[in-house]
């Protein structure tokens, strides 16, 4: 009798989850290709923060280069083309500040100066440490032009430290980690510049098709 | 039947005399977590209240097809399907307010004051009963929440419903002010400590207000009270 009841309750549990199961493949059908484009906006949006759209041709999002960094994680670089040759590269690099991550995207042009740098994500005390997001201040927008050697690598730091970078009030190591996240960008890009820059676009016409649907979906 | 008289019991029940936050002191963590500004605590509890009514409109539907035994097991699947069908629909169709939301949606499942109206209520009565009192439940943990973020957010940042238009869309970006000049917010207002300052002083305001109202209404007994 016992194992009976406890069989029907398996039998009830049972077809429950089976029921909300298929919802959820059934949502999870529909809204696929909305996300995946979502995503895809999302990185040309801050794609086109550092890398202006006057140098290239080609989707950025698209004509990816996986390569590996000094502590052997993955880094995307994103290559900006036009008619063939490299004008530009953009990827991602972190450094830890006051409170977790910070992650920077950079974007570089072939001499290894700076395009641009944006503050993706942080999580630094609202307030005091958020002023290198743009949002709140050009602090980060001095970076632009910059390159390893102008100044010389030992200035890459902030005032603190001896080097030439304004610190925040109330705030030394979240601008002191940004710097940090950008010179190490910079050195990752002089490491791999030659195989950046042997990059060919490839994948151009796919690239245009993702792009035109991302278009056509707005 | 339900009477109408009973739909406005229920309502001044989830907005006031037993809102989730005031008075039952459920879904503390999304009230502190996420009320650093008024639109992020409006957002999540319109989140909230949408999962709420959803979920306890699907309990009450199969009321009668779970047995005693698995009807927990069945709130967790119902509440926690819930979410994730809002979470992938707004990433898809609502991205910009999910850029602000996103990361707060999946804590919706651990919240318990959906869970807790349900066992209460939805998985007891008929459906119509049920969505109302999920609905008006919802909607007294977002004016609470939104009342929570606007404190915290006039004394820290010493603006009010900030980027309510990313929210709500742009027709809304009159809502958008500046009550205090720029710099001159207390910055623990909208860090943590400043989420249990102020929630208690919501609270203490709330019993004020109560007790004055039962003076008022009995004046013999306040005497009575030590």
């Amino acid at each position: 009798m016992k194992s009976q009841r406890t069989l029907i309750h398996g039998l009830i549990l049972g077809a429950f989850c089976l029921g909300f199961g298929s919802l959820l493949v059934m949502t999870n059908g529909y809204t696929k290709d909305d996300i995946a484009l979502r995503a895809l906006e999302d990185r040309q949006n801050s794609l086109a923060q550092v890398i202006p759209d006057s140098i290239h041709d080609n989707n950025l999002a698209t004509d990816i280069l996986t390569l590996k960094n000094e502590q052997g994680s993955e880094v995307t670089a994103y290559i900006a083309t036009r008619e063939g040759k490299v004008t530009g590269v953009a990827f991602e690099t972190s450094s830890t500040g006051y409170a977790g991550a910070i992650k920077v995207m950079l974007g570089v042009d072939p001499e290894g100066k700076i395009l641009g740098a944006r503050v993706l994500a942080h999580k630094e005390t609202p307030g005091l440490g958020d002023k290198i997001e743009v949002k709140k201040g050009d602090w980060i927008l001095r970076f632009t032009g910059l390159s390893v050697g102008n100044p010389p690598v030992e200035k890459w730091k902030v005032k603190k430290d001896g080097g030439i970078f304004d610190q925040f009030a109330g705030a030394t190591i979240t601008p002191r980690a940004v710097v940090k996240a950008i010179r190490e960008g910079l050195q990752f890009f002089d490491a791999n510049k030659a195989k950046l820059m042997e990059f060919k676009s490839g994948k151009t016409a796919g690239a245009e098709a993702a792009g035109a649907a991302a278009k056509g979906a707005k | 039947m339900t009477t109408m008289a009973e739909y406005r019991n229920i309502a001044r029940e989830g907005l006031w005399s037993n809102n989730g936050v005031l008075s039952m002191m459920l879904g503390l963590c999304p009230a502190m977590a996420m009320t650093n500004s008024a639109t992020n605590g409006l957002g999540m509890g319109l989140a909230t209240a949408f999962v709420m009514t959803g979920s306890a409109t699907l309990v009450s539907i199969f009321r009668t097809r779970f047995s005693q035994e698995v009807r927990i097991p069945v709130f967790v699947l119902i509440i926690a399907s819930m979410v994730t069908v809002v979470d992938m629909s707004m990433n898809a169709w609502l991205h910009e307010l999910y850029k602000v939301l996103g990361l707060f949606i999946p804590l919706i499942v651990v919240n318990c004051l959906p869970f807790a109206r349900i066992e209460m209520v939805a998985s007891k009565r008929p459906i119509l009963p049920s969505m109302a009192d999920g609905f008006f439940m919802g909607v007294g943990f977002t004016l609470a929440l939104t009342f929570i973020g606007a404190i915290r957010e006039v004394a820290g940042s010493g603006t009010l419903f900030a980027d309510a238009s990313l929210l709500l869309g742009p027709a809304f970006k009159f809502m958008e002010m500046r009550v205090l000049p720029p710099d001159t917010g207390i910055l623990m207002m909208i860090l943590p400590p400043g989420a249990f300052l102020v929630t208690g002083l919501v609270l203490v305001l709330k019993r004020m207000i109560d007790e004055r109202s039962a003076r008022v209404a009995q004046p013999s007994a306040a005497h009575c009270a030590p």
